[in-house]
């Protein structure tokens, strides 16, 4: 394993250094001292194992494609954003925006995430140990977001057809979520993605919510909703 | 019959026919015009302001004779591959989605004869559209529709798109007619459905985070290519100032002509300020900051021709970018297509339902007979064609003013023709010395 010091090199250095791994023999890397910085670990490309040791600042392993990376800390805001595939584990807890936009690969919140979790989600499963702040599902489009806690207000506000799943309680639902039936795909769905983030719960424990696909078209009927 | 003198009707200016319609089109379907395009309304323009021209004080250089530049530079402040362009003309961004296949790749061809760089829009990048421009602007979108870091890494530029004139402060609506099974595929939406462009960026607010945001842009992609920053024409002296210290190569302005594929008529006729009004604000906060020309200023909306080329960049500009006027030389609103628009309740020069698909020059659709109609060499020709010509009357211009570059023209070679102009373009009233509010 190589040891990238954010107190030795700059941060281009460290990002330049991971995204042109993936050929030679070092495919995993420890990144020391991040102190908060942003933008760490963002743009790989290719499928090797990053830990931060350590809290990051904003968009940590932003765009990722293949890569794992793991925060042996809490992520600041944007988390994941815009990932494509790989996989990004937050030991601690997230801040907001947390996997927004991703289109693939799967993050994992051990603890709580903030407002916004998932917003735009284009396909990427995320799944948070804690809680979800207020807004988290706004405008997702494709993946799931699985909440082993509890949701803030308006989960889901103006869902396409990503899925929610919440064990606990959810404080409100925004506009055009409702809660749908747990079918035995999606159960079967959840727990392969309990498994894969080591949490192994009884999908039975949770609810399911979707959108209720009535602001798919505009109505003025409905321009109340809007 | 009564034979006394009566006067003749009269139609009130408040109530013209046109608010008229609006009022029983309203009452009839309770739902507000959508439209594309930019405001067309009758504004202070590019047409109020005069170029003074060569005399006793200055030297003009020879027609057709002597050099006269019009090349620049995009992004010289922290890329390292700067955007090069043969033109101080670039393609302002328009989406696969919004537009044909066959139009983006006419607007690819004629930019590519032109030497000059196209943009995309909201839904991502195509591969076509990569390789018919030889030059692409990738455009950072809030609904990220599409958004993909190869797609990033293989743009000349990437434009951070926080507003545009048509709608500052709003988002978009591609409505589902023009969502074919393609364009749904590439936003990863249902087909058929209504599909909102956000008006805020997903994971940062405000220019703080917006620093940030870049910082990413440039780690992703190895600070290769520069970071546009495009505004719409709001407030574009502290916009321009924060896109600034938010370390942006290049700021986009767009003013109220600018147009849009869909948005309501009342966003785009009451919201935002005329492209001149928004120039000198902007090279202002430029100026003060110290890096005119360092972080280069695009200017667009409603510019037409060579002459509003030439004025933007005497008053600060660096380039300008073209958008309605590019899809009218591709063909759109041509008099040719009339019983047509007829038939769509509308005319030639005014049909702006580009959001519904049904444009007969098969430009603003996704309907592949409709879109088959534009033949994008043809088409890519005459924009070239459009491209030139603006160039050549923009060097005729510097030219006279004794020029020997399109940027070396100065706000001390215009005049204005009418008070307004004069006071939004910070250059003298025509006959006089007097910049209102100057003293």
């Amino acid at each position: 394993m190589q040891t990238l010091d954010l107190d030795q090199i700059d941060l281009r250095g460290l990002n330049a250094t991971l995204q042109a791994a993936g050929v030679g023999a070092d495919r995993a890397f420890e990144i020391a001292n991040p102190r908060g910085a942003h933008a760490i670990a963002v743009g790989l490309t290719a499928p090797i194992e990053v830990t931060v040791r350590g809290s990051t600042g904003y968009y940590c392993a932003g765009m990722n494609q293949q890569a794992s990376v793991r925060v042996a800390g809490s992520a600041g805001p944007g988390v994941a954003e815009n990932m494509m595939s790989g996989r990004v584990v937050i030991d601690g807890d997230a801040s907001q925006y947390a996997g927004a936009t991703a289109h693939g690969g799967l993050l994992v919140v051990r603890g709580n995430a903030s407002s916004r979790c998932g917003i735009s989600l284009k396909g990427a499963d995320i799944v948070v140990h804690g809680n979800v702040g207020h807004m988290s599902a706004f405008m997702a489009q494709a993946g799931n977001l699985v909440v082993l806690g509890d949701a803030g207000d308006a989960l889901g506000d103006s869902l396409y057809e990503a899925q929610i799943f919440v064990r606990g309680r959810v404080k409100s639902l925004g506009a055009d979520c409702i809660e749908k039936q747990m079918r035995p795909e999606h159960a079967d769905r959840l727990r392969h993605l309990l498994a894969e983030a080591g949490a192994p719960t009884d999908p039975s424990e949770f609810r399911r919510y979707g959108s209720a696909r009535k602001l798919y078209n505009f109505d003025v009927d409905n321009a109340g909703a809007y | 019959m009564d034979d006394t003198p009566r006067t003749h009707p009269v139609k009130p200016w408040t109530f013209d026919d046109h608010t008229n319609s609006y009022i029983r089109r309203a009452a009839a379907t309770g739902i507000y015009d959508i439209r594309g395009g930019g405001s067309k309304r009758r504004l202070p323009h590019f047409d109020d302001l005069l170029f003074l021209g060569a005399s006793m004080s200055r030297y003009p250089l020879e027609g057709y004779r002597e050099r006269c530049d019009t090349a620049v530079t995009l992004g010289t402040r922290h890329a390292k591959r700067p955007v090069k362009l043969d033109i101080p003309i670039t393609i302002a961004g328009m989406s696969f989605g919004a537009l044909s296949g066959q139009a983006k790749e006419a607007l690819g061809r004629g930019a590519n004869a032109a030497g000059t760089s196209t943009t995309t829009g909201d839904g991502g990048m195509t591969a076509e559209e990569r390789g018919h421009s030889d030059k692409l602007v990738y455009q950072y979108l809030p609904s990220r529709y599409g958004m993909n870091p190869d797609d990033l890494r293989k743009a000349d530029a990437i434009e951070i798109v926080v507003g545009q004139g048509a709608k500052p402060g709003g988002g978009g609506m591609l409505l589902g007619q023009k969502i074919s099974d393609r364009v749904a595929g590439m936003r990863t939406l249902p087909k058929g459905i209504d599909q909102r462009s956000a008006c805020r960026h997903p994971d940062w607010t405000g220019p703080d985070d917006l620093e940030i945001k870049i910082l990413e842009l440039r780690e992703i992609t190895g600070w290769q290519v520069p970071i546009y920053v495009k505004i719409g024409g709001a407030r574009p002296y502290f916009d321009t100032a924060l896109a600034v210290k938010a370390g942006a190569d290049v700021v986009v302005l767009d003013g109220m002509q600018g147009g849009t594929a869909a948005t309501q008529d009342v966003f785009i006729e009451h919201v935002g300020q005329p492209t001149l009004a928004c120039i000198r604000p902007a090279v202002t906060a430029l100026q003060e900051l110290g890096v005119h020309r360092e972080v280069q200023l695009v200017l667009s909306g409603g510019i037409r021709t060579g002459a509003d080329v030439a004025k933007a960049l005497a008053l600060g500009a660096d380039a300008v970018s073209i958008g309605t006027a590019a899809l009218i030389a591709l063909g759109d609103n041509d008099p040719a297509h009339e019983a047509e628009y007829r038939a769509l309740g509308t005319t030639a020069g005014a049909y702006d339902d580009w959001h519904e698909g049904r444009d007969p020059a098969g430009i603003t659709t996704q309907d592949p007979a409709l879109a088959a109609r534009l033949d994008p060499v043809a088409a890519g020709r005459r924009l070239a064609n459009y491209l030139k010509v603006m160039t050549l009357e923009a060097q005729t211009i510097a030219r006279a003013c004794g020029k020997s570059h399109v940027l070396n023209l100065e706000p001390e070679d215009l005049c204005a023709l009418t008070v307004e102009a004069a006071a939004m373009s910070g250059v003298p009233l025509a006959g006089t010395d007097w910049i209102p509010g100057r003293g």
